[in-house]
């Protein structure tokens, strides 16, 4: 099976404290700790294994500047021959289906049987996965926590839905997958690992490369606009102990018993 | 703008799901004197349309044996076919909003508004939203065209519910537009969750563990205190996607939906996807070593501190204090 993950470098939201930078116009960046997105890497390990168990091909995809090529490196190195990366000066700013719309283009230079994309990302939209199957007139699922390969034709697929409960369909390929978290567990890429895919060239593809219309992506094609980052004011927070830890923790007995915590 | 406001209205064992109530603050606040038509898809769904006829002033009832269960590949057609030009479509932020969603918008060549939490305005075309980023730790100012349509979802919680029963609405029996569907997804069956050792639903003191715990190995110093304390461990997502603890123990919208009278949360950042697996308005206590964790905007009482340096004086002093 011909495999398309699509994968982003995102600052990682566990590892950050997420600043407001000054006049809110972007978050603090200087600082970040960048990776790949989380549920990009459960997608990335489900391809791999797809294609050990059957056969074909795992290319990873990445629209961003040489920053984000470490990322697709990285994402090679857990079991993909190949990589691409989408760069033009004209891709910023675009919003979610003019990135599906970018990929979209990527996805009609190669023959794929399935794409897959993480279910969220930093923003949280989980939007792009949909957008691009739609672009494709591929058939779609999303937070995707199961694959089975069936006959060639389908795969049998699980969605997690509401309350930890699985839906499970049968699905055409070519299609789309969002990927969730915890589907698989994806594998521990090392220095070796990395350094084995570090001579792999990785083709970086532009507006006209993909033959795009500058004007229908970035900013220019967007009809969704973040005009800022605020923190917003809440009434009600939490009230806050101070102290040191013994002090804390004195504290927090106090507290926990009185509210019937220790039992 | 005069705008044309629908509303997707999800249900299950022939009740309308709460979001239905919120949306049409939703639709209200975004398209001040709009007045929302509801769209109702399934098979034998007559109760749900006259439940949600008392809320909204028309329902569109699509009844259809293919419709049984809401197969957004199946839906998706349906809407593109029936919605008007220019059309405003509300959906809620679920996992079925994230299937619908945003093919749809695509489909209809309208503008995608995802996982609204507030509104700022409309503005001539431009509807002025409210969303978050990065796990819930910032939020943003979002100005999206909505000139040629929109589908917006929202976000559960973030709008209160309209009174039910305040309309006597009619209903339009729209099935003949159902004909001739098909989709190259179909629905097998629905496998519910494993039941776990442990009932969390039914604990009234729940010490819960989230990414910040680190390591694997220090799952043992939330246990240890959760015995002290005589209470259960529960956990967010992360936890269980690395297999950490069992996935029964999982509170949130895609795990266990919790009513503790105590909630401990130990290096949970608080994402909505957890707390809206928190019922019942419990004493929240959070430690994180993150001041601006979100959880802090939920918790009675926070604590910032590394779970590692505190976790075992605290287990101790419960201990003596016994």
């Amino acid at each position: 099976m011909e495999i398309l993950v699509c994968v982003k470098r995102v600052p990682d939201a566990a590892e950050n404290e997420i600043v407001v930078g000054a006049g809110g116009a972007d978050i603090k960046r200087e600082d970040l700790v960048y990776s790949v997105n989380e549920w990009d890497n459960y997608a990335v390990e489900e391809a791999v294994q797809i294609v050990e168990r059957e056969g074909g091909n795992v290319t990873i995809v990445s629209m961003g500047d040489s920053e984000a090529e470490e990322v697709v490196r990285r994402e090679m190195a857990m079991g993909a021959a190949q990589g691409l990366l989408l760069t033009d000066a004209a891709f910023d700013g675009s919003d979610g289906l003019g990135i599906a719309t970018i990929l979209a283009a990527a996805a009609r230079k190669g023959e794929y049987d399935l794409i897959l994309t993480g279910a969220l990302a930093d923003d949280g939209a989980g939007q792009v996965g949909g957008m691009l199957a739609a672009l494709l007139d591929w058939p779609y699922a999303s937070v995707v926590n199961k694959i089975e390969t069936k006959d060639g034709k389908s795969l049998r697929i699980g969605r997690e839905i509401e309350g930890g409960t699985q839906e499970i369909s049968d699905i055409e390929t070519p299609c789309v997958l969002s990927i969730q978290t915890g589907i698989n567990e994806p594998r521990y890429v090392g220095i070796r690992g990395i350094r084995k895919v570090a001579s792999i060239e990785i083709p970086i593809l532009d507006a006209g490369a993909l033959g795009l219309d500058a004007a229908a992506v970035g900013a220019a094609g967007a009809n969704v606009r973040r005009i800022d980052y605020f923190v917003p004011q809440l009434g009600a927070s939490a009230e806050m102990l101070e102290g040191s830890i013994e002090e804390l923790a004195g504290k927090l007995v106090d507290l926990l018993k009185a509210k019937g915590g220790i039992r | 703008m005069d705008a044309k406001v629908f509303v997707y209205v999800a249900h299950k064992d022939g009740k309308a799901d709460d979001s239905a109530l919120e949306l049409v603050t939703a639709a209200q606040s975004m398209f001040p004197g709009s007045n929302p038509v509801a769209l109702v898809a399934g098979s034998g769904i007559d109760a749900v349309c006259q439940e949600t006829a008392a809320t909204y002033g028309e329902v569109w009832k699509f009844d259809q044996a293919a419709l049984a269960y809401p197969n957004a590949e199946l839906l998706r057609p349906l809407l593109v076919k029936v919605l008007p030009a220019g059309a405003m479509l509300l959906l809620p932020h679920n996992t079925f909003g994230l299937d619908l969603g945003p093919g749809l918008s695509v489909q209809r060549g309208v503008t995608y508004v995802p996982d609204v939490v507030g509104i700022d305005g409309l503005e001539g075309t431009t509807l002025k939203v409210v969303r978050q980023e990065f796990a819930g730790q910032v939020s943003a100012h979002v100005h999206c065209a909505v000139a040629k349509g929109a589908v917006i979802t929202v976000r559960s919680g973030a709008f209160r519910p309209a009174p039910a029963g305040a309309v006597a609405g009619q209903v339009l029996d729209r099935s003949a537009d159902t004909a001739g569907l098909s989709a190259r997804r179909k629905f097998v069956e629905l496998i519910q969750a494993e039941a776990g050792d442990i009932d969390i639903t039914r604990e009234d003191v729940l010490v819960s563990v989230g990414r910040g715990i680190g390591e694997k190995e220090n799952i043992a110093l939330v246990e240890d205190l959760a015995e002290a304390m005589g209470a259960a461990v529960s956990c967010s997502r992360p936890i269980v996607d690395a297999k950490w603890l069992d996935r029964p123990r999982q509170v949130g919208t895609s795990g266990k939906t919790v009513k503790p009278k105590v909630y401990l949360a130990l290096g949970i950042s608080g994402s909505f996807q957890h707390l809206g697996g928190i019922k019942g308005n419990p004493f929240l206590l959070a430690i994180n070593k993150n001041p601006k964790a979100p959880i802090f905007q939920a918790a009675t009482v926070g604590v910032v501190a590394d779970l590692m340096e505190l976790l075992p004086v605290l287990t101790e002093k419960i201990k003596k204090s016994r």
